[in-house]
């Protein structure tokens, strides 16, 4: 069961290292709407401390968005969806295996450079600190959330607006919980109980997810 | 119990079925509406707090309840059509998409109007339900484009059943977010221990406005669920029969 998983991982993360252009744009676009924010609405100190958790946060969710994008696309146009569809393992250890290549190559790098933009934002090191942990629960729930998105909307050439559409409403309180918690950090204000609720989501999310985005290649891919 | 369930199922019955239950629905139904708009717009008091702006929740609160109500039987119409494979469950939730999302639109339309004598403001982000019921309406727009985006009418209707299960989770944070947030939002009045803390006069219209409510929802959601199976079924034998009968599908 496990070997699927891990065999597809490899394989996507293989995929990505030789094609690292897929990892990096949404990382530069990350950090562009990033840099939006403070030429817009202003270089003030006390306005970039105050909306810097939500800034980044909404970066964030749109640069995960932007790569959801391409979660199954490859695999459907080369046929290799096929071949898991009907492979011997079980599908959503296999869909699992395929969310956690994505989150490492695109959720991961995300939380790494978060901080070098939180710095930009003025924000003090344990904050950061928070910012860093939600942003890492956060992005795998939104990774497992997007998979089912991406796998219902596979073989529909709507791109990106469709999937926004689907995923957004379903991503809100993940957004809401992460940015508060950071909001509250910079408070100093109690901010553990959103860090736990973020963890039981993302729990929630690694056991559930990979079965509808299983049913829904299904579906697609009928 | 299989056997009507069945029989239930077969879309010809059920399209005979809908056509005698959308009299027995709508006629009652409007009627208590009709009552409860009158008690509770010209005979109902008052209240002591809030003064004649409390009458919109004769409005309000019935579409917020329905909803979500729509948004259950559209996830459960597809549950069931995914599980059993009941195409009939697959056309509730298309028929039902549409007002749901129409009773969304109309209970954060008629809580924004309530809102500006109230609190002061259109708009208040702050509050959970008012998010989650405009995030409400976003799940019914995605449902409903994922739907117009496959062609093919099976394939669409698993897609669109897996998205509203997962939209599912979604509701009840809908549902116990007053619970779950701080909130601007009134709490509970109606199911509360202890009874409903509203007054007699205040409450009869308002029950009778739920009540019509649902029952003018299903008389909608028959005939369009009629139109959905008409459509579906259009080259089956069933219709071109009926609609060569000398009746002309009556």
């Amino acid at each position: 069961m496990v070997a699927g998983l891990v065999a597809v991982t490899r394989r996507d993360l293989l995929l990505a290292w030789k094609r690292p252009g897929d990892v990096l744009n949404p990382l530069f676009f990350f950090a562009m709407v990033c840099t939006l924010f403070p030429l817009a609405v202003g270089p003030s100190p006390e306005q970039l401390t105050f909306s810097g958790p939500g800034v980044l946060w909404v970066a964030a969710l749109l640069a995960a968005l932007l790569s959801l994008n391409s979660l199954f696309l490859g695999d459907h146009e080369d046929g290799s969806l096929d071949q898991l569809l009907v492979s011997a393992q079980p599908l959503p250890m296999l869909v699992l295996g395929k969310t956690l290549a994505h989150w490492l190559t695109s959720g991961l790098p995300l939380v790494l450079i978060s901080p070098v933009l939180a710095l930009t934002y003025r924000m003090p090191g344990n904050v950061m600190g928070v910012l860093m942990l939600t942003l890492l629960l956060g992005t795998i729930c939104l990774s497992l959330l997007g998979s089912i998105g991406a796998a219902l909307t596979v073989g529909l050439n709507r791109g990106t607006a469709l999937l926004g559409l689907l995923i957004l409403p379903l991503a809100m309180p993940v957004l809401l919980l992460g940015a508060n918690t950071v909001s509250l950090a910079a408070g100093n204000e109690m901010y553990t109980t959103g860090v736990w609720a973020l963890a039981a989501y993302a729990v929630a999310a690694i056991s559930l997810a990979p079965y509808a985005t299983a049913a829904a290649l299904r579906i697609s891919n009928e | 119990m299989w056997k009507w369930f069945h029989k239930l199922a077969s879309p010809p019955h059920f399209y005979r079925l809908a056509a005698t239950l959308i009299p027995w629905l709508a006629v009652p139904g409007l009627m208590l509406i009709a009552y409860g708009a009158y008690a509770g717009l010209f005979v109902a008091p008052e209240d002591y707090q809030q003064g004649d702006a409390f009458r919109i929740i004769y409005v309000h609160v019935p579409s917020a309840y329905l909803s979500m109500m729509a948004y259950m039987f559209m996830a459960f119409g597809g549950a069931i059509g995914l599980i059993w494979r009941m195409k009939l469950a697959h056309a509730v939730g298309a028929a039902a998409a549409p007002i749901g999302a129409a009773f969304t639109f109309l209970a954060l339309v008629t809580g924004s109007i309530w809102g500006r004598p109230m609190w002061g403001t259109w708009w208040e982000w702050g509050d959970p339900r008012l998010t989650s019921e405009l995030i409400l309406l976003f799940l019914y727009f995605g449902y409903m484009a994922l739907r117009s985006s496959i062609d093919d009418t099976a394939k669409a209707d698993k897609a669109s059943a897996v998205l509203a299960l997962v939209g599912v989770v979604n509701v009840v944070i809908v549902h116990y977010s007053v619970e779950w947030w701080s909130s601007l939002h009134q709490g509970q009045t109606l199911f509360k221990e202890g009874g409903p803390a509203m007054d007699a006069s205040m409450l009869y219209p308002l029950l009778a406005m739920i009540l019509g409510f649902t029952l003018v929802f299903g008389a909608l959601l028959a005939r369009r669920i009629r139109t959905e199976v008409l459509y579906r079924e259009r080259r089956t034998r069933w219709v071109r029969e009926m609609i060569l009968s000398p009746e002309g599908g009556k």
